[in-house]
């Protein structure tokens, strides 16, 4: 079947799509976006987190026909999303990379890098929605998503970083 | 495989009934993760995610009536006044990514014994309304459950809404597991107060083949409460009711040694939050003035 959606704000057809196909298979393989990783394909590890309809949700449990006419945002569109969203003003954003992806590099949340995608999705929209989460917010936002390497506290940082950054009344901690 | 998309309920009622075999698919949390790992290849996949008004919910004078798709972060955020022991339940599901798909319509179509809504629904009183071409039923939902995965749907038959009793008291939720998030129940247990009808309902998950009703306790707390007027004096529960209460429903569950636990520790597990949300509940039915208020009396914890 043909599916046809917008990811990262344009539009995108597929072709010979299989019925039982999910989103994520149809970012990867069928319109050239690895961004979203595929691990366990049974929504444990978060590591294909995309905003459907601007909801976090595991792509590899969408069904690719359930995405017909709808909005996708991948960690590939998370820069121009935020952008769009914060104005070219918003602090903590540099040249190609959303703020909570600087935030990221900036406090080493990042090792073999297999579950930042899914993660940076997840911790822009709490920021998005939450602007000042508590750290009980942010393990609670990111508890879909899963993290062999870091132990997590790096990943902690890096969203307080956004966050920090992100609020213009509150100091620059880094 | 064919893909349906109906538009419309009517649309979706037509199909099923066209093509009995057809997976009906909300959130896709339960039916993506069987066609993924090739344990189900249905001839038909229908899309309810068209159909809106099973996104939808209304609050009645005396229940919530719950679209079937809705998911899981919109019942936390909207309804936890009116329905604060699924909302609580709601919130031990998976993880945020599968509260903003999974939907208690999936989790009844699924009917695991292990589904967490399952303990709310039946502590709070609530009946599925199914429907097909022929016509619409309304099943209480203790009687939903016939069987490990099992439900009472004809094979005609969508689920459209869930009728949930408005909470009149405090509602509890408890839940065993090994970690915080994305875990499915070792066991679990749910408690909902009822001052109007002076009862008690108590809904066990996860320790019998089927979700039930821990009902030999239900009745004995009743009668106990209402023997030493406990709900107009609004005393202590006497540790002597809460321990028998916690028996009887431990002796309600009919559990099977699995990976996640044995028997006698689902059993032992079953007791023990049986008598702690007893004790939680009755706490803050004291707190909110014995119950006499009937607005605000349920509090999510
Ligand atoms: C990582 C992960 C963690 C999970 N954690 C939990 C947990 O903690 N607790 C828990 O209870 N569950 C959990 N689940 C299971 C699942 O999320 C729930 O059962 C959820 O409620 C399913 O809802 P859904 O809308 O996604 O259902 P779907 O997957 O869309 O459907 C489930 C079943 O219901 C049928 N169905 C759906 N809608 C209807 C309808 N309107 N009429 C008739 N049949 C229908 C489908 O055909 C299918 O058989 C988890 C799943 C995953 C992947
Ligand atoms: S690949 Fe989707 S959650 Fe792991
Ligand atoms: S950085 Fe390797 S899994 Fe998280």
């Amino acid at each position: 079947m043909r599916v046809t959606f917008t990811v990262n704000g344009r539009r995108h057809e597929a072709d010979d799509v299989w019925e039982g196909e999910s989103l994520l298979y149809v970012l990867r393989e069928r319109m050239g976006l690895p961004g979203s990783k595929n691990a366990c394909e049974q929504g444990e590890c978060g590591s294909c987190t995309v905003r459907l309809d601007g909801e976090p949700v595991c792509a590899c449990l969408v069904a690719a026909g359930q995405v017909e006419g709808r909005e996708v945002v991948t960690v590939e569109g998370l820069a121009e999303y935020a952008r769009e969203r914060d104005g070219s003003e918003g602090r903590g954003s540099t040249g190609d990379l959303a703020p909570v992806q600087q935030a990221f590099i900036d406090a080493g949340a990042v090792q073999c890098g297999f579950c930042t995608p899914g993660l940076l999705v997840a911790a822009d929209e709490l920021i998005e929605r939450n602007p000042q989460p508590t750290d009980a917010d942010i393990r609670e936002a990111l508890s879909g998503n899963l993290c062999r390497c870091t132990g997590y506290e790096k990943i902690m940082d890096a969203v307080r970083l956004a966050a920090a950054r992100a609020d213009d009344s509150a100091p620059e901690v880094v | 495989m064919e893909f349906l998309r109906p538009a419309s309920w009517e649309e979706a009622l037509a199909a099923k009934a066209e093509h009995p075999s057809a997976v009906p698919i909300a959130g896709g949390t339960d039916v993506m993760v069987e066609i993924n790992f090739d344990h189900r290849r249905p001839t038909h996949l229908m899309d309810l995610n068209r159909v809106h008004e099973l996104h939808e919910w209304e609050i009645g004078d005396e229940t919530v009536r719950l679209g079937a798709s809705v998911p899981y972060s919109k019942i936390i955020d909207e309804l936890a006044h009116e329905l604060p022991g699924l909302a609580l339940a709601s919130h031990t599901v998976g993880s945020p990514q599968i509260r903003n798909r999974g939907s208690v319509g999936g989790n009844l179509g699924a009917a695991s014994p292990a589904g967490d809504s399952h303990p709310a629904l039946l502590a709070a009183g609530a009946e599925v309304e199914a429907e097909s071409v022929r016509g619409t039923r309304f099943i209480p939902v203790e009687d939903f459950y016939t069987g490990v995965k099992r439900n009472a749907l004809a094979e005609d038959e969508l689920i459209k809404r869930v009728h949930i009793k408005k909470a009149d008291g405090p509602q509890q939720f408890s839940k065993v597991g090994t970690r915080n998030a994305m875990v499915i129940a070792v066991c679990a247990f749910g408690i909902a107060l009822h001052p109007e009808t002076r009862t008690v309902r108590a809904g066990i998950g996860s320790a019998a083949p089927t979700p039930l009703r821990a009902r030999t306790a239900e009745d004995f707390l009743g009668a106990a409460l209402e023997e030493g007027g406990l709900w107009d004096s609004g005393r202590t529960i006497p540790p002597s009711v809460a321990r028998e209460f916690a028996e009887l429903c431990s002796g309600a569950c009919n559990p099977i040694d699995d990976v996640r636990g044995s028997a006698a520790y689902r059993r032992r597990a079953v007791g023990v939050m049986a008598r702690r949300t007893l004790g939680w509940v009755w706490e803050s039915y004291r707190a909110t003035g014995n119950g006499r208020t009937t607005e605000g009396g349920a509090q999510c914890a």
